[in-house]
């Protein structure tokens, strides 16, 4: 009896060293060398996955910084100049410090502003509705309200507003990462400037119809009339295929433009409410600050 | 101007729909279920309402209250499971094992890995075997029928049991045609043989299911019966006795073609059929337990992924 | 019973041929025609006419551009009122030709008479520079250049000229009225074509459900006389009259994976095309012209019609000449149940390959919410290509480009048949065509990188 059990201690220890060793002698051999500042410069990434800076995820990112030259090509949206900063650390690089973006969605077609011509009935996709037709308004340069951007969005920055049929970004969630510009069919969300204390103005109509259709289709279209390129000190403003642009980089954020605009497509947002004086311009601006 | 609907093609569709599917099932079991009430009375009544009303209500609390999408909810496939639980059960089942079957059935085989269509196993069997690995005592407790016309029937073990203590010899002078229409002993979807192969036919004719897989099973069993027969007819059973007692008529035709749990394609399904009735055989013939067409079921189930991989369908002009 | 019919899958949707003893009436011009010059598969032709200009109906109004690409003739005689964007039937913006109809003044050397001319010109090149001067294309649904296809590739040999006349889409009869009434014309279409094609032979596939249409093709080809010329009744199961799976049944090969149909031997033509031919060739008129059914499951029998209509009517004006949309009707759809375009902008005007304004009820249409997948395998026993609709849809949720190749995604004709049968209402055509499209993106995308590497490799030998 005692021996029976001698026996299998010795058989079972002396399975489990000889599996130790081979399980040793392979890990030495097929050992992979690897810079180890990757894992420290992953150790600092945010860690979301998102593909956001152009790679895989955030090891993929890592590999990459540690063996470019320097940071130009290589910046985490997502952990913005602080995380970027950690990394220039590690790597002993410089970096160029990035103005943080927001996305912005650029349609202001609610259902109010932009009515149903037709009743679309198939999978709840803005992919396979876009790849059928022009949409169920006359507008087929709009929001097609299917949230393909919600779903792709990882951080929970965006959702779709029920009573206007238009996705909302929250700012305070929302990393730029970019991934809901690459999911919209119509390339309606854009990432722009987050600007001083979140100001900023834009275009928020992408419909390159010419004034007339476009004004028919949705009150709140950009009809290309370029009032505002005209009133614009800064030459921020273009107006291309009868849809007006503002270039961000250029925007000094003085809102002539905005006052200008005679359909209310150009939306000025986080702007301190000022006094009565200059009111009638602002009315939308709450709850289209997407 | 109206507004009609826009939609991609096609722009209509088959009349089937799962609930519709699942209705057709549920037909298909009523010969088997009439015949066992019959036999059996109220008693039979009382497990199968218990076992169904208890899947369809476990399947909507959860999906409800756990899932929280109540429109993964399909009552129908619900009672389908029920049903087919309190066809594989005594009827003399106290209605607390019935429950905590259905429990098991439902809340541990189906829902545990997603509900409707993401299940592994056949939920009805894990019921089933879970209780009769837990209350072996009521899973294999037969009494005399008390049935509704007090139809006589032979007391004591079911055929396989005897087969399995005392031999092949002890089913000596077994009239087959009786356990053709009315089997002796065993649970509700045991008794009729004919009712359930009434059920089948109706299911194939009206394209719920493809006959392979049953038909695969049928062969397979009364092939692999007939060798060791042959071999010797002291020691084991001939292929009419095992085709037609015991569960597997109930299993080849309801269980094993259940759509979740068994391969998509023909010859895929032709393999499965293979498998299950040859681990039924053996089960019988080899094993401890007198009846295996509910675990060879369950072992086969776990190998579906892997055939799934293995058959794929013929493809148009590729060699 | 017919048994001749393709292997694989298919499914047996209620074939709804209300329409089928409304014989063809012409409809009455309107006051302006809307003339789109994308109306065939390619490049859209490029308009060769001015604002202000006088055409007369047969003139031709915009050029093709490029080698898959085609004429298109003006359907009417008036003024060009302004050439630029209007919206289609998806609601996107094409550019059109307006004519203001005046009179009806046909150019010189059409011949308008109904006379049956039975000879065959002997003349290839003519022939073929004809159908592609009178704009000919395709009628059966993928409007392809007809004179493209019947001028196939050096090397390869047509051996079989298949007439498509199964009409499988459900409640569509134009196909079944132009082969009751005009029967004599197509058969004389299909053998000017089998005379281009070098003298192979001809077989119209029939569905058996219009046993009328398969005796008077019949009878015609027996009357006629042309050589090697029959007609083949094939079984009633949907899709019949996909090009592939109408070869498969009638000549018993398979087309290769991303091979054509000449690959195999065969050429298969519409009889609307035809008849198209026959126009052109015989009669010097080209392609304005064609056939369509109003007809639906809520429409009643005196507003159901089979009307010969001229490009550029709009679909609006057409369904007011049938007597307005019905009251039930949920879904306007320009085509077959099956694979017909739900119509968005119904303003939006016929084209060369228009077939239908067919009009569902709600009960009949409306998708039912999506379901579970119960991994019954339906619809890949439906799928007339062999694949499996569940993996692709799963697969391409997965975004598994490569395994979506693997399993063929590209293979998929869009017949719907995986949607049609799926228990659980699962769009699995919806995702499928989103994956054939990165299927094929990825093949293209491979094949130009290829071709690169190549280039790049044998100027670096130079």
């Amino acid at each position: 009896m005692t021996s029976t059990i001698i026996w299998t201690i010795a058989i079972l220890a002396g399975l489990g060293l000889l599996l130790s060793l081979v399980l040793f002698f392979i890990a030495k051999k097929f050992k992979v060398e690897e810079d180890p500042r990757i894992d420290e410069v992953e150790a600092v990434m945010p860690g979301a996955n998102c593909g956001g800076c152009g790679f895989a995820g955030c090891r993929a990112f890592a590999d990459a910084a540690v063996k470019a030259p320097n940071l130009d090509n290589n910046y985490c949206p997502v952990g913005g100049n602080e995380v970027m900063k950690k990394v220039a650390a590690i790597l002993g690089y410089e970096i160029k410090e990035k103005a943080p973006m927001v996305a912005v969605v650029r349609c202001n077609g609610t259902c109010e502003n932009r009515p149903k011509t037709n009743i679309y009935g198939g999978s709840s996709s803005c992919k396979v509705k876009a790849s059928l037709y022009a949409g169920d308004t006359a507008c087929p340069y709009g929001c097609l309200g299917c949230g393909d951007c919600v779903n792709a969005c990882q951080f929970g920055a965006l959702s779709l507003d029920e009573t206007t049929g238009l996705p909302v970004v929250d700012e305070t969630k929302c990393t730029a990462c970019g991934a809901c510009v690459k999911a919209c069919p119509k390339s309606i969300i854009e990432l722009r400037n987050k600007g001083p204390r979140g100001m900023r103005v834009y275009v928020s109509c992408v419909n390159k119809d010419k004034g007339v259709v476009a004004r028919k289709a949705c009150s709140a279209a950009c009809i290309g009339c370029g009032k505002c390129a005209k009133v614009c000190a800064s030459e921020a403003i273009t107006v291309e295929n009868n849809v007006a642009y503002i270039d961000f980089t250029k925007c000094r954020l003085c809102k002539k433009c905005v006052a200008e605009c005679p359909t209310g497509a150009i939306h000025d947002v986080n702007f301190p409410v000022l006094k009565p004086k200059a009111a009638p311009v602002e009315e939308k601006k709450e709850e289209n600050n997407g | 101007m109206e507004k009609y609907i826009v939609s991609p093609s096609p722009h209509i569709h088959a009349k089937q729909s799962t609930s519709s599917l699942m209705g057709d099932v549920v037909l298909a079991l009523l010969p088997a279920i009439a015949v066992s009430v019959v036999f059996y009375g109220w008693k039979e009544l009382l497990v199968l309402a218990v076992s169904a009303i208890s899947c369809v209500v476990i399947e909507w609390a959860i999906t409800k209250w756990l899932f929280k999408k109540p429109g993964y909810f399909c009552g129908s496939s619900a009672l389908v499971t029920g049903l087919l639980l309190a066809m594989n059960l005594p009827y003399t089942t106290p209605w607390w094992v019935v429950f905590i079957g259905a429990l098991v059935a439902i809340g541990v085989a189906k829902m545990t890995f997603g509900g409707l269509g993401q299940n592994v196993f056949n939920p009805a069997l894990v019921g089933r075997v879970f209780l009769l690995v837990s209350f072996p005592a009521y899973m294999t407790h037969w009494e005399i029928p008390q049935g509704l016309f007090g139809v006589d029937a032979i007391t004591g073990p079911t055929l396989l049991g005897r087969v399995a203590e005392n031999g092949a010899a002890s089913i000596e002078g077994l009239n087959y045609w009786d356990t053709l229409f009315l089997n002796m002993g065993g649970s509700a979807g045991e008794i009729s043989a004919l009712a359930l192969l009434a059920g089948f036919v109706y299911l194939v004719c009206r394209r719920v299911i493809k006959p392979w897989i049953t038909l695969s099973i049928f062969a397979t069993v009364a092939i692999i019966a007939a060798i060791f027969h042959c071999i010797d007819p002291a020691q084991f059973t001939g292929p009419a006795f095992n085709l037609l007692t015991g569960g597997l008529i109930l299993g080849a035709c309801f269980m094993a073609t259940d759509y979740v749990t068994s391969p998509m394609s023909t010859w895929g399904g032709v393999i499965y059929g293979f498998g299950i009735g040859f681990l039924v055989m053996m089960i019988r013939y080899f094993g401890s337990y007198p009846e295996g067409v509910s675990f060879a079921i369950l072992i086969m189930n776990a190998v579906v992924p892997l055939i799934n991989r293995a058959f794929h369908q013929k493809k148009f002009g590729r060699a | 019973m017919a048994r001749t019919t393709f292997s694989l899958g298919g499914v047996h949707p209620n074939d709804a041929k209300y329409a089928k003893d409304h014989a063809i009436e012409v409809l009455p011009l309107p006051q302006t025609v809307y003339i789109s010059v994308a109306q065939h598969l390619g490049a859209p032709a490029v308009p060769c006419v001015a604002v202000g200009d006088t055409v007369k109906a047969g003139q031709v109004i915009a050029e093709p551009a490029g080698f898959i690409s085609a004429f298109v003739h003006s359907s009417v005689s008036g003024t060009v009122k302004s050439i630029g964007p209007r919206k289609d039937l998806a609601g996107n913006n094409v550019t059109h030709i307006e004519i203001a109809v005046e009179g009806d003044d046909w150019v010189d050397g059409v011949d308008l008479s109904d006379t049956l001319i039975t000879e065959i010109p002997a003349d290839r090149a003519a022939v073929l520079d004809k159908i592609k001067a009178c704009g000919v294309v395709g009628l059966g649904g993928a409007t392809f250049p007809t004179h493209v296809k019947l001028n196939p590739a050096p090397g390869s040999k047509a051996e079989c000229l298949i007439l498509n006349a199964a009409e499988c889409e459900p409640y569509l009869t134009c196909d079944y009225r132009i082969m009751i009434e005009r029967t004599d014309e197509i058969v004389v279409g299909a053998a000017i074509m089998q005379m281009v094609l070098g003298g192979c032979k001809t077989v119209f596939g029939v569905e058996e459900n219009k046993p009328e249409a398969i005796k008077a093709l019949k009878e015609s080809v027996a009357r006629l006389g042309y050589k090697d010329m029959s007609v083949l009744p094939l079984k009633k199961k949907y899709p019949q009259g996909g090009e592939k799976q109408l070869i498969d049944a009638v000549m018993k090969r398979q087309v290769k994976s991303g091979g054509l149909p000449i690959s195999v031997g065969a050429v298969v033509q519409n009889v609307a095309t035809s008849l198209a031919v026959y126009e052109a060739v015989q009669k010097n008129k080209p392609l304005v012209t064609n056939t369509m059914t109003v007809t639906g499951d809520c429409v009643p029998d005196e507003a159901m019609h089979n009307y010969m209509f001229r490009i550029g009517m709009p679909l609006s004006y057409i369904a007011e000449q049938a007597g307005g949309v019905p009251q039930d009707a949920a879904k306007i759809i320009s085509g077959g149940p099956m694979m017909g375009k739900a119509v968005a902008n119904f303003d939006a005007c016929t084209v060369k390959g228009s077939s239908s304004i067919l009009y569902l009820s709600e009960s009949a249409t409306k998708r039912h919410p999506e379901g579970a997948c119960i991994r019954c395998g339906k619809c890949a026993e439906a799928c007339p290509m062999g694949l499996e609709p569940f993996l692709l849809n799963r697969l391409y949720k997965a975004g598994d480009v490569p395994a979506l190749e693997q399993n063929a995604a590209q293979d998929c004709i869009e017949c719907g048949c995986c949607l049609y049968t799926c228990p659980a209402n699962i769009p699995l055509l919806d995702n499928i065509r989103l994956a054939k499209g990165q299927v094929m993106g990825a093949i293209k995308a491979r094949a130009a990188a290829a071709k690169a590497a190549a280039e790049a490799a044998s100027s670096e030998k130079k």
